[in-house]
């Protein structure tokens, strides 16, 4: 497969499965400004999901739009890293999450500004604004409800303890990414870390929260060599209308 | 104490050089939050690029019953409106 189409999914894969998940708490959120607060999340990720998979399409050569690579891939075709298609858990569980992913893409997004791929330069620039709002707002909530009530600290920190194993596959590497940093398209993953590191450490801090001292890191979705059982159950409802009812349009 | 977050009321500005409007309310823990939530919940179709908050507790404003005292009297004053003035035509719209 081109690694270029292959880093594109990944991208797109990422952003369109978390936006996905966000999109669950549409009318469920625990107040009215976080339930519109999140869709506005979720409808930036999806925007952000046209932009990498159009290109993905475009890339790939065969015709195949953006929807197409949505609604008509299966699970094992999808290459987004585990952390994005884990569950919502609770409130706090959500915010964790959308931090520990947010923090990743604004400062991957940074990189790939600098593109040698203007295409890929151009969406990075666009997709960067919202991105560096969207974790403010997450880093802003993870401190928020860590340096909370006793209840809120001792979610957030389970929180925590639970998704951390799934931080260490955004910045595993592979001979994709080393096609990407061959020509320039993308910087190395693992090259991200310590600025991960560093903004990650800061929030958490401030949230008064432990970060766990595990290196363990599933791995799987961005390979696609194994997803976590949920993504395909996220699959049948979000794929639900072109699954039962092939080729329906708007 | 409440468990309820406190309500702020939120003014946006829509373009420079307009002065701020209220526009609604909404409910937050703090004030950087009430503007993050105003931006999410007032500003999704591009209506501002000025957000003030101000909590609603600090509000004073002036009551509905004292309506008669507070503006009637103005009612008779007819000379204050600057109607009584020609407006020569090179001043062109005030």
């Amino acid at each position: 497969m081109d690694p270029l189409f292959q880093f594109l999914l990944r991208l797109g894969d990422n952003t369109l499965v978390l936006g996905h998940r966000v999109s669950e708490w549409c009318g469920h959120s625990p107040v009215l400004e976080e339930d519109i607060a999140l869709a506005n999340t979720a409808l930036d990720m999806i925007g952000q999901t046209q932009l990498w998979l159009g290109l993905a399409g475009e890339v790939e050569g065969k015709g195949r739009s953006a929807d197409d690579l949505a609604f008509l891939r299966d699970a094992w075709d999808f290459r987004n890293v585990l952390l994005v298609e884990l569950p919502n858990g609770d409130f706090g569980q959500t915010m964790m999450r959308q931090f520990l992913f947010d923090a990743w893409n604004v400062t991957m997004l940074g990189k790939l500004m600098k593109s040698s791929d203007q295409r890929v330069a151009d969406i990075a620039e666009k997709a960067s604004k919202e991105a560096a709002y969207h974790v403010e707002r997450s880093g802003d909530t993870v401190v928020g409800l860590g340096d909370g009530t006793p209840e809120s600290h001792a979610r957030m920190q389970a929180a925590l303890d639970y998704l951390w194993p799934y931080v260490g596959e955004m910045f595993a590497s592979d001979e994709v990414d080393a096609a990407m940093v061959k020509a320039g398209i993308a910087p190395d993953p693992s090259s991200l870390r310590d600025e991960y590191d560093a903004l990650v450490t800061r929030v958490l801090t401030e949230a008064t929260l432990t970060k766990p001292d595990s290196k363990y890191a599933h791995k799987g979705g961005r390979t696609g060599y194994m997803h976590t059982e949920h993504l395909g159950h996220l699959l049948t409802s979000m794929q639900w209308l072109q699954r039962a009812y092939p080729g329906a349009k708007w | 104490m409440s468990n309820e977050w406190p309500l702020w009321e939120i003014f946006i500005r829509g373009q420079h050089g307009m002065s701020h409007r209220h526009v609604g309310s909404l409910h937050a823990p703090d004030a950087e939050m009430a503007i993050k939530n105003a931006r999410d919940v007032y500003t999704r179709r591009n209506e501002g690029v000025s957000i003030w908050a101000v909590e609603a507790a600090h509000i004073a404003a002036s009551s509905p019953e004292e309506k008669g005292p507070l503006y009637e009297p103005s009612n008779t004053k007819v000379y204050r409106h600057p109607t009584f003035f020609d407006i020569p035509e090179e001043v062109g719209h005030m």
